[in-house]
């Protein structure tokens, strides 16, 4: 037994487990497979034949068709590409249109394009509601003349909160306009079928779906135009220079087939266990609230706010538990302020400096959850002692 | 993740003296829920104006519990006038050392314990009466400039990790800056002003770095057992090698970036760039 075998994971919107089956799937291409795909000998192409593979299988998974898949070298890569792609196809367009809930994969992208360039872009960022809600009709009048591209995230990463995406971009398309979704959190979580749907880039990352790290895919329509971000040979089709990921594509290849397998399960299975974890927290303590719309989230994410302690230190204390999870506090950013997704809902300091994620996976177990229900109150109310605002 | 020392898990995992004493004769009251940290310090103090009893109570990160946990410690059975003398890098001290970023939560807690002796006293605080510069976190021009001169700051950033100051918006920081400027040019008893021309020749460089570590810093690591040789002067990189006592401690990165670099930035060239040899 390894000591990994004790930890309780629930930070899976961080990061994911590497499943088994993808551990297997890619092994043979560290190990005898070694050869680059482009080699004209039968060592290499046959290498070339499993990221055809591959491609076909996360082609799968999105509904889409595998000549629009690329792969990237993770989430951050495949966004900045498609933003900065759209920018150059139409460089007399000099609008974006965002929120403010963004990863900052997304969110740093557009400030930098607003200040670096002497803000020769504007950017619309969103607003979201107390429950982490977009304003359509705020996003109808966003959508100018000038607008070259939106960007807007499937699923939020902190809340789990999911925006109307297909809506979106057919709001978008009416207009003519290009339409990115940051879908990281979204993928393999919910149901996706990109040919019913009007939109023109998405962003994926493997290690996000029980891949390995240093593996994404930017799916890009068929007759988009594109501009690549990393120029150089002809891989990619001559989209995304640079030697392939061969074991990570291989992989994230395997990832995806596993993930369509256990869709079912995460909406059902995982949704349950995260329901009786928000439900337990909520009723078993005090002061203690959801972060993000009830119904409109993914199945495995619940963010929940305890008053008057801070979230580093229940993190700590959490972690003497081997207890994995997330926080939106200032103090585990290294920042001074609390996350910019709870602080745009309007979340009171009070809640958002000991917001809490929970964010589960398959692997989850029942068990799992009632150790976190029996040891989260003890915690929190040993740190409610500490706190000079709790009269309890 | 922090890397948290050893006296800080402890003091955070099994806080000493939590709570506040009943009619205390004084309390500090410092941070707010807004900041995402606050301290509730209650003193007991006798007729001989020793601390006999302090208490607290804090909202924050585990360093923040920890600085109010171990100050507490320190404080109890000391004469008022010399827990007046504590600064915040005594507290950071006492726990082994805090990560930059969390410097303020030592601050925090000398701030909590000057309240409390002013409360006893029946003083005002000067704190109060300076001029809010940044409105995010409420830091006074008197909070600044006092950590500047104690702490030898001397980059905003360190006044952020310091003080909190500039942390939020940041619009405050041109202001920082300007009171950086004023008061380390200000600050002429810890600098002799001629030791620190804008150009140096290698020579003069290692001349002058030799003369602080021998006057500065040796005294301070031979009293631990340790010492320190200069290895090489390659522009701006002072390359240095710690022997006796401090070759085999594990806070010698510490030492050199936070005692040696700081010092030979002080009083040689502030651009210097301290590196231990491999």
């Amino acid at each position: 037994m390894t000591p990994n075998d004790k930890v309780i994971y629930m930070d899976n919107n961080a990061t994911t487990r590497v499943a088994p089956e993808v551990v297997a799937a890619m092994m043979p291409y560290l190990e005898e497979s070694y050869g680059n795909p482009s080699s004209m000998h039968t060592f290499g192409g046959q290498v070339g034949m499993a990221i055809k593979e591959a491609r076909r299988k996360v082609a799968g998974l999105l509904g889409a068709e595998p000549g629009e898949i690329i792969f990237t070298s993770c989430g951050t890569e495949s966004d900045s590409s498609a933003i900065l792609s759209a920018l150059r196809t139409y460089p007399e367009k000099r609008h974006i249109v965002t929120t403010r809930v963004e990863h900052p994969a997304v969110k740093n992208l557009c400030e930098n394009l607003e200040t670096i360039t002497g803000h020769k872009y504007r950017v619309t960022r969103l607003k979201v509601d107390g429950e982490g809600m977009l304003d359509m009709a705020e996003y109808e009048a966003a959508l100018t003349e000038d607008t070259a591209i939106v960007s807007v995230m499937w699923a939020n990463n902190e809340t789990g909160v999911i925006f109307p995406v297909p809506e979106m971009a057919r709001m978008a398309k009416a207009r003519g306009i290009l339409f990115h979704t940051d879908a990281v959190q979204a993928v393999g979580k919910i149901p996706i079928d990109l040919k019913s749907l009007d939109i023109d880039f998405l962003s994926l990352s493997g290690h996000k779906l029980h891949a390995p790290k240093g593996v994404g895919v930017l799916y890009i329509k068929r007759g988009r135009l594109f501009v690549p971000f990393l120029n150089g040979g002809h891989q990619e089709h001559g989209r995304r220079g640079g030697t392939e990921n061969v074991a990570s594509i291989v992989a994230l290849g395997r990832a995806c087939e596993l993930a369509r397998e256990k869709m079912v399960e995460e909406n059902s299975r995982v949704k349950k266990l995260r329901d009786k974890l928000e439900e337990g927290l909520l009723a078993e303590i005090p002061k203690s609230i959801l972060n993000g719309h009830k119904t409109a989230r993914l199945p495995n994410t619940a963010n929940i706010s305890f008053e008057f302690v801070e979230g580093e230190a229940i993190l700590l204390h959490m972690n003497q538990h081997r207890i994995c999870a997330s926080s939106g506090s200032a103090c585990t950013s290294g920042s001074l302020e609390p996350s910019h997704v709870l602080r745009a809902m309007g979340v009171p300091f009070t809640a958002a400096h000991g917001s809490i994620r929970f964010s589960l996976s398959v692997y989850n177990t029942e068990e799992e959850i009632d150790f976190v229900l029996a040891k989260m109150p003890v915690i929190i109310e040993s740190l409610r002692k500490l706190s000079p605002f709790w009269k309890g | 993740m922090w890397e948290y020392t050893d006296k800080v898990q402890q003091h955070f995992l099994t806080p000493q003296n939590v709570g506040e004493i009943e009619k205390p004769s004084g309390t500090g009251n410092v941070g707010s829920l807004a900041c995402g940290d606050a301290l509730k310090l209650t003193l007991k103090i006798d007729a001989n104006d020793i601390i006999t009893d302090a208490k607290f109570k804090t909202f924050g990160c585990a360093s923040a519990i920890a600085s109010s946990s171990v100050l507490t410690e320190m404080v109890k059975g000391m004469p008022v006038d010399e827990a007046a003398k504590i600064t915040n890098e005594d507290i950071a001290l006492a726990l082994g050392g805090l990560p930059k970023e969390k410097m303020h939560c030592s601050v925090m807690g000398r701030e909590a314990l000057e309240a409390a002796i002013a409360d006893y006293r029946g003083l005002k605080l000067p704190m109060a009466e300076g001029e809010v510069v940044c409105e995010c976190f409420g830091v006074t021009d008197v909070e600044i400039v006092r950590a500047i001169k104690e702490s030898s700051l001397r980059s905003v950033e360190e006044i952020t990790n310091f003080t909190k100051a500039g942390g939020g918006c940041g619009k405050c920081e041109e202001k920082l800056r300007k009171i950086l400027q004023e008061t380390v040019s200000g600050a002429t008893p810890f600098t002799i002003p001629e030791m620190k021309p804008k150009r140096m020749t290698s020579l003069q460089k290692i001349k002058k770095i030799e003369e602080v570590l021998d006057r500065e810093i040796r005294p301070g690591l031979k009293k631990d057992g340790g010492d320190i040789e200069l290895v090489d002067v390659d522009g701006d990189f002072v390359i240095v090698s710690l022997r006796g006592a401090c070759k085999s401690c594990h806070k010698s990165q510490t030492t050199i970036k936070e005692y040696v670099e700081r010092k030979l930035r002080e009083l040689v060239l502030d651009s210097l760039i301290v590196e231990e040899e491999n």
